[in-house]
């Protein structure tokens, strides 16, 4: 009541002062005047703030600023080069494709089918529902760690599951196979339920006539699920799969608590050697010079994958 | 659950140009602001003045009272020395000492940061003699000889000349690559350290008829006999010895490369002015490759995750029957563990020639250059190196090697080490031959993870030669750039 009563005084106020009425444009015409840029100076504060230093790092890929070289000096493309031309930069180019293509596909595959065993109501599945978070509430370094222990040879219980087993000569991450493998798996443990959270609240919003109709013209589960499901899901997988695939792209705690990117240089990534150019070389233009690269993959990657999920979003839209 | 929604709920279409923009700028952010935010790009160098050249007069202890002096350390137990007698420093001078303490895990990336800030947030820091050779080029460290030098600044009894004199030594360089450690300029004092011995159970030995290895060739035979029969003995799941395996520089350090020089190698030999790897020559290669096969035949599962803290706590655990790695990592096993009071000391293998040349590592202090704060770091510095002090926490604490002759030969600094068998005669045995093994270079923490790397791989079963000229090759273009 109080709300509509005030506007209410207020227009009876301007109306029997109509002096107010003269003097309130010109404020308003000052104010209207700065309120874009009012407006703007949060968004340009920030563009600041994050754009400076970004193109500050490009700067630096010109350069060859380290600690060994600390009056730099500006040496072109040379940086670029000399990745180009290592074969330590293909090798973590390659590592870090196979490491996201792979952890972002057995993580999709993964996170479909708990969602689809969770999208079945019954008071199992609300338990899992929320338990199905706690991974994700575990920060990814924390997680390398825990397993770091959980697959020591001398102290963890993997060795002794695998032994029961009957694997014998179980390494932990002392080889480059197995290393990976390791690598894979606690990402997906930690990021499966983020995909299935999305999945499942995909499938949860999907209409039902069509599975109606398809029970009716007696389809089995598996054709329902490739001709139905699946295409209507694909949308929200796709949104999952765009981000898991840039986080795998960008991986870094969880291979470096993990295997430190040995053994040898068998799960070193193109982050790790960023970290490693940078941090522990003190080679500043040339850790940047990788994250540049990365970045730039990224973005192209990341590019092409929202364009196909547009494109299948209108075409889901009718449009 | 509803399934009688309709198609308009599935995701509404995002804006192209909104997720490529929040995208982008995320990836970006995420790429570039952590690095970029820590370097100070083309910061200044250290300037040739010093501050302790204002000093003058008679030294007093209470000259800097009412200061307060910011240290960046590793939990250590040094560290916990040092914190046990904060209050005689605190009333000797009337300066008071702010310590923050980082794990090993980390400590060094904290370090870094700070430096590179040049914000002078802390005063003093702990750091190895590696460290000089990355912190000391872009003028992180202060000199630390014209405090040392000046009698208005220094205390009559600091003595210099008390310290090992190589330990004192490895905190002088001239930042030239190749160029052998000393000088004019001290960038850190000695004020802890290890020394690289074998340390191994006497009660297996003994149940088993062992000795300790004399020779390198004997080590492989003893570490592979100790896992073949300690088992059968009553050691279950004994294996034979612990080295250092993880990916980084510190694997290198100790077991490894005081083997590596013991048999007479090098890790670059200094051509002109040039480096010129040596890892991958015919007798480094065959070491190499013999001290993979050892690791793989007779040493732990998991080896290549193995950093100072599970090899010797495998030693402490009962689980390893050696340790070839530094004589304090063993020495805090032989207290609180199931292998307390079981240890002993060796030299380890000798070379060829009977020599025991030996690396080491030092935990040093240094003051920032970008102190704000000097005055009262260096009275701090020189306290905490002092005998005093590094007399109380050798006998009352945990600080142990020692870094002054006068205490390591102190009666009872001896005295407190007596329980540990031969502890003492192993160090007196190897600290003439105890030194920087390493090539002194800019680039030295590359080179030896680089190494680390390589050494992981062969033990993995790739070929020695192959991948040591490939290290090689690749090192040398990085080393001279």
């Amino acid at each position: 009541m109080t709300v509509t009563a005030a506007p209410a005084r207020r227009r009876d106020d301007d109306e029997v002062r109509p002096e107010a009425l003269q003097t309130a444009p010109t404020v308003s015409r000052r104010r209207r005047a700065l309120r874009p840029y009012l407006l703007a100076v949060p968004a340009v504060l920030l563009c600041v703030g994050i754009l400076y230093p970004f193109f500050l790092g490009v700067a630096y890929t010109f350069y060859n600023f380290s600690d060994a070289n600390p009056q730099p000096s500006f040496v072109g493309w040379e940086n670029y080069t000399a990745l180009f031309t290592s074969g330590s930069f293909w090798h973590s180019v390659q590592v870090t494709l196979m490491f996201a293509v792979v952890a972002t596909g057995v993580e999709t595959v993964l996170g479909v089918g708990v969602a689809l065993l969770l999208n079945r109501s019954s008071w199992v599945g609300r338990i899992f529902e929320r338990a199905l978070i706690v991974p994700l509430m575990v920060a990814p370094i924390i997680a390398a760690i825990m397993w770091k222990l959980l697959l020591l040879p001398e102290v963890g219980w993997v060795r002794p599951v695998a032994e029961g087993l009957g694997f014998a000569g179980y390494s932990g991450t002392d080889s480059a196979a197995w290393a990976f493998i390791w690598s894979v798996v606690v990402d997906v443990w930690i990021y499966t339920p983020f995909v299935a959270i999305l999945a499942l609240a995909g499938l949860r919003s999907l209409p039902s006539s069509p599975f109606e109709a398809a029970a009716v013209d007696g389809a089995r589960w598996w054709l329902t699920f490739r001709r139905l499901t699946l295409p209507m899901l694909w949308p929200y997988l796709l949104v999952a799969v765009i981000f898991r695939l840039m986080d795998c792209l960008k991986v870094f705690d969880i291979i470096y608590g993990l295997t430190t990117g040995g053994p040898g240089d068998a799960t070193t990534t193109l982050q790790i050697n960023a970290y490693l150019e940078a941090i522990s070389y003190a080679r500043y233009s040339r850790g940047v010079t990788y994250m540049f690269i990365l970045w730039i993959a990224v973005y192209v990657i990341s590019m092409i994958l929202v364009r196909y999920l547009n494109k299948i979003q209108s075409r889901s839209a009718g449009v | 659950m509803n399934r009688h929604q309709s198609h308009s709920q599935t995701p509404g279409p995002i804006s192209r140009r909104g997720l490529l923009r929040a995208a982008g700028i995320g990836a970006a952010a995420a790429a570039s602001s952590p690095l970029l935010a820590a370097c100070g790009f083309g910061g200044p160098g250290a300037s040739g003045d010093s501050a302790a050249d204002a000093l003058s007069g008679s030294f007093d202890w209470k000259k800097y009272k009412g200061k307060t002096v910011r240290l960046l350390m590793n939990k250590h137990p040094y560290t916990d020395a040092l914190k046990a007698h904060v209050a005689e420093f605190q009333s000797k001078t009337g300066i008071t000492l702010k310590i923050d303490e980082f794990p090993e895990s980390n400590y060094f990336d904290k370090v870094t940061l700070e430096l590179r800030s040049r914000q002078g947030n802390y005063d003093a820091f702990m750091l190895g003699a590696y460290m000089v050779w990355q912190y000391g080029p872009p003028g992180y460290l202060e000199d630390l000889n014209p405090w040392i030098k000046n009698t208005a600044a220094t205390h009559g009894e600091f003595e210099p000349d008390d310290f090992f004199p190589n330990l004192l030594t490895a905190g002088q360089w001239n930042f030239k690559n190749g160029a052998d450690l000393g000088g004019g300029k001290q960038w850190m004092l000695p004020w802890g350290f290890e020394t690289n011995t074998v340390a191994y159970r006497k009660d297996v030995f003994s149940k088993l008829g062992l000795k300790p290895a004399e020779t390198f060739d004997e080590l492989i035979d003893l570490a592979a006999t100790v896992k073949r029969k300690a088992p059968s003995a009553g050691f279950e799941k004994m294996y034979g010895v612990a080295v250092r395996g993880s990916k980084e520089w510190a694997t290198i350090h100790p077991g490894f490369m005081t083997m590596y020089s013991r048999l007479g190698l090098k890790d670059f030999e200094v051509e002109g002015s040039k480096l010129i790897p040596k890892m991958n020559s015919p007798e480094a290669v065959e070491f190499t490759d013999r001290w993979a096969k050892m690791v793989r035949d007779s040493g732990p599962a998991g080896w290549t995750s193995y950093t100072w803290y599970q090899a010797s706590s495998d030693l402490g655990a009962g689980k390893a029957a050696m340790l070839f790695d530094a004589d304090i990592a063993a020495y805090f096993q032989n207290q609180d563990t199931p292998a307390a009071g079981k240890l002993a000391w060796h030299p380890g293998p000798k070379g060829s020639d009977g020599n025991l040349a030996t690396n080491m590592w030092i935990w040093s202090l240094a003051m920032n250059a970008n102190s704000k704060n000097k005055e009262a770091a260096w009275w701090f510095l020189q306290w905490a190196t002092s005998k005093e002090h590094l007399q109380y926490a050798a006998t009352e604490q945990q600080h142990i090697d020692a870094v002054r002759q006068s205490v390591a030969t102190s009666g009872a600094y001896k005295d407190r080490l007596a329980t540990a068998t031969n502890f003492v005669e192993t160090f007196e045995q190897v600290i003439g031959e105890t030194k920087i093994q390493f090539t002194p270079q800019k680039n030295f923490f590359d080179a030896t993870t680089s190494w680390a790397a390589a050494l992981q791989q062969i033990y993995g079963g790739a070929d020695a030669k192959s991948t040591l000229d490939k290290l090689a090759t690749a090192l040398e273009g990085r080393v001279n750039a």
